[in-house]
């Protein structure tokens, strides 16, 4: 009994140490640091986002990696809390040694993580936050490739009288994202003279949202502003739906993965309109059409699911804005890879990718301007509205 | 005036859950003395094998649910023979760091075989919601509601009437005079964990397909069960179920009224003056014990 077993472990161990000497690559990989959730509430989205990354991580290393090294993620869970957002920062760049970080998804998380890239001095790419206050704190270290909230409301501005906005309420999540969101769009309206309702908030982890549907149901308006995750954005349809809340429903944020709210809400989601970075559904339709087509192809081959590719294009994005600082610095060294975010200039699945300085004079943040799409849900599709066909 | 009727609609019918939640964490925490951390992973069990068996297994709804019951007391069962037994001579702060270990290692285990993306559970009610007048409520919120009821007063027959009752709250009272009158106390306290989980799983199954499953569901749902213990007295099922009804409507109420922002605060609130003014819980008797 025993031979057998000795000799295949002899067989396997020369195997094992032939592999590398005839492999040749054996530079040693370029590691990026990943602060995604998970676990928690909002799990979904981190890990959507996470295999987007892997993605890019792919098919950057079979085009020969970065300056000839390939790029390994190395990806910590924030458990959907600043806190653990924080010492996952701390951990990855202090005994991980990474030279830039990716995250960290919820504005909340990624505010709490941002100091110690200052203390450290690593750079990081912000890949899903919007709050306004994350690239005006004055943190140099900071280069976000997602729109901010203000940057949405100006993107859903041109269609609000197509869309027939005449009076909105508002529904977010209590975080710094869903508060943020509420201030940038209840100014948009107000600014064009429009009304602005009741204002609700809801804890991250809350499932029960009637009293708040109670509310807005009584407050009258005609359109329902909500900023939260997929999760409970499936909640609040459903609910809304229960308590005969007839508004029309925009949600603000992009993570709003409509294919998913359409297997999980049904017929609750039918008709409500969704602020998006990608659209999955029409790749010929995105800035690069080509990409789009290729990495919708490629998450279908992997198995991921079709409903996380809005949330998924991030992580792709994030490490080609990444993987390009890193080319451009010939070096992966933080302070080389800050100053080579500046000179980014790249297409990713969303449009072009470059920065521009956002912030207190001095200590600018890095902000892209992105694109971004309304699509509505009906008969059980993610559809381009009316009036944005062409 | 309708929207009054319709908070307090939503109230009962949120708190006719909480009660459920409760009921169980009372038998284990008021009977027991056991400050059971894990109780939130057996509700969330609970919505898991709902899910796997009416969403994956396509088996009739109702089947799941009596099947997910059953697996949440079996798996309480487990808990207590494997981890509580041993421990049954220790302080209760030994039992509490044991439950705080069975918590995050059930915790772990549900995201490692389920993943961390939210569930969905199929159920078979219209979705179309019932209208009373100027309220409306969902057909599977009403099931809920009735079911917890159904639930709530089996559990409190089995402690009152029968004499398997009896013997689970003399093993609580008085454990060694009970073993002296013939009652194997080993086996009553395995089997009361179990009916204490049991009814957390069904309170999961229940609730699964109302809201969505995901491992860390249970986290929210444990807080409000202790929350609805200390308000209605500790072992306590009248304390439970008018304690979960209370919640139930104080948070609605308050989120109507004050703010949705403080709506969880609004309960922690009222736990604090319980505690202040009628430590022993709103509903208990004074001098009672167990």
């Amino acid at each position: 009994m025993r031979r057998p077993l000795l000799t295949g472990i002899v067989a396997l161990s020369t195997t094992l140490a032939v592999v590398p000497t005839g492999g040749g690559t054996m530079e040693p990989p370029i590691k990026i640091g990943v602060i995604e959730p998970l676990s928690g509430p909002v799990a979904a989205s981190g890990n959507y986002v996470r295999m987007g990354a892997e993605i890019a991580r792919d098919w950057i290393n079979a085009r020969g990696g970065v300056n000839g090294r390939p790029l390994r993620l190395l990806i910590e869970d924030d458990k959907s809390d600043p806190k653990e957002a924080a010492s996952a920062a701390e951990k990855l760049i202090v005994r991980d040694g990474v030279p830039v970080l990716m995250g960290a998804w919820g504005s909340s998380m990624t505010l709490a993580a941002m100091p110690k890239l200052e203390e450290y001095g690593v750079p990081m790419v912000v890949e899903t936050s919007s709050a306004a206050a994350i690239t005006k704190r004055g943190n140099p270290w900071v280069f976000r490739i997602s729109p901010t909230s203000e940057m949405e409301a100006l993107g859903v501005e041109k269609y609000l009288d197509a869309l027939g906005v005449r009076q909105a309420d508002f529904m977010a999540v209590n975080t710094d994202w869903g508060r943020g969101a509420v201030l940038a769009f209840s100014g948009m309206l107000r600014r064009r003279g429009l009304g602005v309702g009741t204002v609700e908030y809801m804890d991250q982890a809350a499932t029960d949202m009637s009293a708040q549907l109670t509310k807005i149901k009584s407050a009258g308006g005609d359109t329902l502003f909500l900023t939260t995750g997929v999760e409970q954005i499936t909640l609040v349809l459903r609910q809304a739906q229960e308590q005969r809340v007839l508004v029309r429903v925009i949600t603000t944020g992009g993570s709003s993965s409509p294919s998913q709210l359409v297997k999980q809400a049904g017929a609750a989601a039918d008709g409500s309109y969704h602020i998006v970075f990608f659209m999955p559904w029409f790749p010929e339709a995105m800035p690069a059409p080509k990409l789009a087509q290729a990495f919708v192809a490629e998450w279908t081959k992997r198995g991921n699911p079709f409903e996380g590719l809005t949330e998924g294009f991030r992580g792709h994005d994030g490490i080609l804005t990444i993987a390009e600082a890193i080319r451009v610095a010939g070096s992966p060294e933080p302070t080389a890879i800050r100053d080579s975010l500046w000179r980014v200039d790249v297409m990713g699945l969303n449009g072009p990718i470059r920065f521009e300085k956002d912030g207190p004079p001095g200590r600018e943040s890095g902000q892209s301007r992105p694109s971004i799409f309304v699509v509505q849900i009906r008969d059980g599709k993610a559809a381009l509205p009316a009036f944005v066909q062409k | 005036m309708a929207v009054l009727l319709q908070h307090l609609l939503n109230g009962l019918v949120l708190g006719g859950t909480y009660a459920l939640l409760g009921i169980g964490l009372t038998l284990i925490f008021g009977l027991m003395n056991v400050v059971n951390f894990a109780h939130g992973e057996f509700y969330t069990l609970g919505a898991y094998l709902t899910f796997a068996g009416a969403s994956m297994l396509r088996v009739n709804f109702l089947l799941a649910v009596a099947a997910a019951i059953l697996g949440g007391g079996l798996a309480g069962a487990a808990c207590e023979r494997v981890l509580l037994r041993p421990l049954a001579g220790e302080s209760i702060d030994t039992t509490m760091l044991a439950t705080i270990g069975l918590w995050i290692v059930l915790q772990n285990g549900e995201l490692l075989a389920w993943g961390g993306v939210a569930r969905s559970i199929a159920h078979p009610f219209p979705t179309p919601p019932v209208v009373l007048g100027p309220v409306s409520l969902a057909p599977l919120r009403l099931a809920v509601l009735g079911a917890a009821l159904v639930l709530i007063l089996g559990a409190h027959l089995l402690i009152h009437r029968t004499s398997l009752g009896v013997a689970m709250r003399a093993t609580f009272q008085d454990g060694e005079t009970a073993a002296l009158m013939g009652i194997e106390i080993g086996r009553i306290r395995t089997l009361t964990f179990a009916v204490g989980s049991g009814l957390a799983a069904a309170a999961g199954a229940l609730l699964g397909p109302i809201f969505l499953v995901y491992p860390a569901m249970g986290d929210l749902a444990a807080l409000k069960a202790f929350a609805v213990v200390i308000l209605g007295g500790l072992g306590s099922f009248a304390g439970a179920t008018l304690g979960g009804l209370l919640l139930g409507v104080a948070e609605e109420l308050g989120a109507g009224y004050v703010s949705s922002g403080y709506r969880d605060a609004v309960g922690f609130v009222i736990i604090i003056l319980v505690l202040l003014f009628r430590p022993a819980g709103l509903f208990a008797r004074v001098g009672r014990v167990g």
